[in-house]
Order: structure tokens, then C-alpha cells, then sequence
């Protein structure tokens, strides 16, 4: 054996004793008919505070958060932390914004971000770009979860592919039998988990290596050495922008994506998403104490498996805990990417049925033949992730979700302020949609990583000198993009109705956006009425 | 209900401070002083976890609708 038996044998029993949890949960809050989409799809839409702290938690906070931010902080210091203002902005940040979205779709019985853009500006070509787009940003984000899973794989000393397919073969089975129930009742296990070893990393480790104090002189010592000038315990001149960007960028981009609304919508009303906004911080604390385990590998000294920078946190792990506590951290990592990528399959399937399926393939759908196609669909979507990691190369997956985050932020102008305004034509949103497409893309290519010899879509800090500024600054594509996004929506609507094409019609009203649990407009499952 | 349809109220301006603050680099982008061996700018910005929760809270509970 490679003496890593006790992790394993735990590894693998904590991840079966889940697996069998998944299939078990289509039983559990007893659905009448878990063959219509609401159910399968939105677990009933009856989910209270707590069940939705730990699905939005386990959806948002995901096997990427525990492997690749503490492997940025590893390898760039300060500008991996990024991560925590992020997660601090983003709630108050769209604290109305959910609220809104979740009483329009309850009016409407919007399932999808496509489907109020739709409704709203009365443009099926609009719904269509939306719903590419969410399903284009949510692949590669499913694809980022195998990478966590890959990442404890290897520093277990497995290689190949294999056992990645027949983790996600079980894990498309039971999201096949269960839908959302299945990742709401994993939930629990996997931050329970993920808490017990987080906690006792951040004790028991610094304790071993001297106290916080010396962990970061030690990681100050080795970026002080390093020739790179964007690395640090702090940021410098060039990169502070970057870091902020970056933050405000993906708070921008979070509830954009598919999967998180998902989460939102299957609540029981608006107080309980108000709350957990107050509430879901409690994960950011976490998530800033997971970013600090990279310091403490640079303490320890840890060195990855090869040059695979994903396997420092598991490599630790291996380091500096007992074996069988290694194999509840390895088993907290992989269940921790079950949970995200079962919801973003699901929404995505929500997103081709309800968007492309019933709107062009086939318009008299039933229920029975929505959910049908949306089960097949989320099997679909797991295969295409699983491919990614077969293709792509896997290192510094979280650019992989960053590439992700430039594209979901273009669906900004339509939905995100689209809950707020009706005064952007749907021609124009389509046009600053598209430029910002071209501009993001643009931008990405131009950006190499000589770290790794790549010469395009190395990393999201776009360098201000490539518009012929004199300056080292970087920003963020997503920003950027947004910014050419806007512009053009803008300039674009105000050309549309000059020239006075047709406005769409608004399906939606202003009382819409205000309706709680209770109202008699407040739908609760009658899908086919939606439009 | 017919009086409370607007999610308008003063109270969420106060949002806009834990959205505002965490992005200002100035405020923490150094190492001294520290904070039981964390350097001010990991120990800082892991507080305004709780300055995004206070402010969350009180608009939370300051805006509900009364039964």
C-alpha cells in the first residue's frame, strides 16, 4: 500500500455514507409528485432559514473555495485574499436585489434568470442569450469542483482519471433520483464537516508552527525572496485595483449565476433570505481562515504533488494531521464539491428546459416532460464538466471560474438592474451584451502567464498598459468588460428608440416586485402558468 | 398590506457602508500593527465580517413588516 490507507478507507466511507444520504433524500419532506420540475428542480420552493443557510452556503462556498484560494495565497500572498471581501460586499450588496427577484418569480413562476428577462422585456432572443450564457459560466465552474476532488485524490497517491468519473457517475445518479433534496440534505453533513476541520486546522496548525506571528513572517520571508513583484503579504502600487476590482466584480457576478438563484427561489419567502443575508457571513469568517491555510504551507514548508498547486492544502493536511483526521479533511473537500455541483447541474437543466427546450423544441411540454428532460439534461451537463478536466488542463482552476465570472457578469445590465429599470431596450441590452462578450474575451486573450508559459487567457488582471496607459496598473476584466457592456446598452437604446423600433412587452408589474409569502399572487406551484 | 408594498425605506442606505469600506485599500493595505501575530491587513478585513453583519442585521430588522 502507499501509506495512505487509514485516509483513504475514511475518505471512501464518509463519501459512500453521503452518496447513500442523496439517494435516500427524495423521500425526505415527502413531495407528492417529485415528477414535475418545482419539485425536482426547486425541491418545492418550501425551503425555511435554515435549510437555506446550508444550501446557499453549500452551493456558494464551494470545493474551489477550500483548494484554490489557500493555493493563490500559497503562491501570490495578499491578492488571493480577495476571496473575503468578496463574500463581505456581496450580501449587503443584493440584500434588495434577492428579495425583488424572489417575489417577481413567485408572481410568475420564474424558475431561471432567462425566464424574467424574458417576461420583462418581452424578448425571447434576449431569454435565449441570458440562458447560453449561464450555461456556458456554470460548465467550467461544475468542472472546478472535480478539480477540489482530484486535488485530495492525488495527495492520497491516485492517480488517473477513473475514480473522478465514478464519483461523479454516483453523484448524477442521485440528483437524477432526488434533485434539489439531494444537495439540501448534504448540506448538512458537509459543513459540519468542513467546520469541525477548519476549526481545528487553524488551532492545531499554527500551534505546531510557532503562532500566527511567525507564520506570517515566514510567508513574508518567502515572497521578499521571490523576483515576482505582485507578490506579498500586502498589496503594492500595481495591484491594489486588481484586488478591488476583483472583489466588487465577483460580488457583482455571484448571484448572476444559475445555481445561486436557485438556492434563493427554492426559500419560503422574503424574510428568509433577508435573514441569511445577515446570516451567510458566517461562511465568509470561514472562508478567510481556509485563505490563511496557504500561509500556513508556506510556513510548514509544504511542496505540492508535481507542479500541481491545487494539492498544497491536501499536502498540508497529509503534513501536519493524524491520518484519520486527514481522511475526514479529504472526505469535507470532496463532499464539499458534491453539494455545488449538483445544484449547478440541476439550475443549468432548469435553464435548457425552461429557456431552449419548451421555447423552441417543443412548446406544448408537459410537466412530466419538462422535469424528464431536465434530469437528462443535468446528466448531460455532469459529462460535458467531467470532459473539461479531461481536456483542459486543471492547474489554477480558479482562473478556469474567473474566465467563468467575465462572461455571467454580462447578463448584468439585463437582469441585475433589469429588476430595478424597464428603461434599457432589449436591442440594446442584446448589442452591450455582445460588446461586452467581445471586450472580455479580448482582454483575457491578451493576458499571459509566464509563471506557467502560457501567453493567452493566463489570469483576469488585464494590464492598463495594453490601452496605452503609462502605468503597471491591472484591473478586472469582468469590470472592464461590464463598463464597454454598459456603455453600449446605453448608447444602443438610446439609437433603438430614436430610430423607433419595437419595445418588447413587460409581462411584469411594479406590485410584482413587492408580493410575500401569503399574497394571493404569490404562486406557489403552478409551473405551466408562467406565461 | 397595501400601505407597505415599497421596499423603500432610509434604513438601506446604511447597506451601502459593509459594500463601501471592505473596498477601500488604504484602510488596511499594511502589515503594522498586528493583532495576536495577524498582520492589520487580514485581521482588519476579517472584522468587517461583522461590521457586514451588524449593519445586515439591524436594516433587517429595522425594515421588516410588522404582522
Amino acid at each position: 500500500m502507499n501509506g495512505h490507507t487509514t485516509e483513504l478507507v475514511i475518505f471512501t466511507l464518509l463519501f459512500l455514507v453521503v452518496s447513500g444520504m442523496g439517494f435516500v433524500a427524495a423521500r425526505w419532506r415527502r413531495p407528492k409528485d417529485i415528477a414535475s420540475l418545482h419539485e425536482w428542480g426547486l425541491g418545492g420552493r418550501n425551503f425555511g432559514s435554515w435549510i437555506t443557510w446550508f444550501l446557499v452556503g453549500g452551493d456558494l462556498y464551494t470545493a474551489y473555495t477550500f483548494v484554490a484560494v489557500p493555493a493563490l495565497v500559497f503562491g501570490a500572498g495578499a491578492l488571493g485574499f480577495y476571496a473575503l471581501p468578496y463574500t463581505v460586499v456581496v450580501y449587503p450588496l443584493v440584500f434588495l436585489v434577492l428579495a425583488r427577484m424572489w417575489s417577481v418569480s413567485h408572481v410568475h413562476g420564474f424558475v431561471t434568470p432567462a425566464d424574467f428577462v424574458r417576461a420583462r422585456f418581452g424578448s425571447p432572443t434576449l431569454a435565449l442569450v441570458i440562458a447560453l450564457t449561464g450555461l456556458v459560466a456554470t460548465m467550467p465552474y461544475i468542472a472546478l469542483q472535480l478539480v477540489g476532488i482530484e486535488a485530495v485524490l492525488k495527495a492520497m497517491g491516485i492517480t488517473g482519471h477513473l475514480p473522478i468519473i465514478i464519483a461523479f457517475a454516483i453523484l448524477a445518479a442521485y440528483t437524477y433520483q432526488s434533485g434539489l433534496r439531494a444537495p439540501a440534505l448534504i448540506a448538512f453533513v458537509k459543513d459540519t464537516l468542513i467546520y469541525i476541520v477548519i476549526l481545528a486546522a487553524v488551532i492545531y496548525i499554527p500551534a505546531k508552527l510557532g503562532g500566527w506571528g511567525s507564520i506570517f513572517d515566514a510567508a513574508k520571508a518567502k515572497f521578499d525572496a521571490t523576483p515576482a513583484p505582485a507578490d506579498g503579504i500586502t498589496l503594492n502600487a500595481a495591484n491594489q485595483l486588481q484586488y478591488v476590482t476583483l472583489a466588487f466584480g465577483s460580488a457583482l457576478a455571484l448571484f448572476l449565476y444559475p445555481h445561486s438563484l436557485t438556492g434563493v427561489l427554492a426559500s419560503k419567502n422574503r424574510g428568509v433570505i433577508k435573514r441569511n443575508m445577515a446570516a451567510l457571513p458566517a461562511y465568509s469568517f470561514l472562508l478567510g481562515l481556509i485563505a490563511l491555510l496557504g500561509f500556513m504551507a508556506i510556513a510548514a514548508g509544504t511542496k505540492p504533488v508535481g507542479t500541481d498547486g491545487n494539492t498544497i492544502i491536501p499536502r498540508l493536511f497529509d503534513q501536519m494531521f493524524p491520518d484519520w483526521f486527514t481522511g475526514v479533511a479529504y472526505a469535507a473537500v470532496g463532499i464539499g464539491a458534491l453539494v455545488p455541483a449538483a445544484i449547478m447541474s440541476i439550475a443549468a437543466a432548469n435553464l435548457f428546459t425552461r429557456n431552449i427546450y419548451r421555447e423552441y423544441i417543443n412548446k406544448q411540454a408537459t410537466d412530466a416532460q419538462e422535469a424528464k428532460v431536465s434530469k437528462l439534461v443535468s446528466l448531460v451537463v455532469k459529462v460535458g464538466a467531467v470532459l473539461c478536466i479531461l481536456l483542459l488542463d486543471p492547474q489554477f482552476s480558479i482562473d478556469l471560474q474567473l474566465i467563468g465570472g467575465v462572461i455571467i457578469l454580462q447578463t448584468l445590465p439585463s437582469v441585475g438592474l433589469g429588476l430595478y429599470t424597464r428603461w434599457f431596450h432589449r436591442g440594446g441590452l442584446i448589442a452591450g451584451w455582445a460588446a461586452g462578450m467581445a471586450a472580455g474575451m479580448w482582454m483575457l486573450y491578451l493576458i499571459p502567464n509566464p509563471a506557467k508559459g502560457k501567453a493567452h487567457f493566463g489570469g483576469s488582471a488585464f494590464a492598463l498598459k495594453n490601452l496605452g496607459l503609462d502605468t503597471p496598473i491591472t484591473m478586472y476584466v469582468g469590470f472592464l468588460a461590464l463598463a464597454v457592456n454598459l456603455v453600449v446598452a446605453v448608447l444602443a437604446t438610446l439609437a433603438f428608440r430614436a430610430a423607433k423600433v419595437a419595445e418588447g412587452e413587460d409581462a411584469t408589474s411594479r406590485e410584482d416586485y413587492f408580493a410575500d409569502e401569503g399574497d394571493p399572487k404569490v404562486k406557489d406551484l403552478d409551473l405551466s402558468a408562467a406565461h | 398590506m397595501p400601505d407597505d408594498k415599497s421596499d423603500r425605506s432610509p434604513w438601506y442606505w446604511l447597506l451601502l457602508v459593509p459594500v463601501v469600506i471592505p473596498l477601500m485599500t488604504f484602510l488596511y493595505n499594511a502589515d503594522e500593527p498586528r493583532l495576536l501575530g495577524f498582520p492589520l491587513f487580514y485581521w482588519l478585513q476579517i472584522a468587517y465580517i461583522a461590521l457586514g453583519v451588524a449593519t445586515t442585521t439591524l436594516v433587517y430588522r429595522m425594515t421588516r413588516r410588522r404582522p
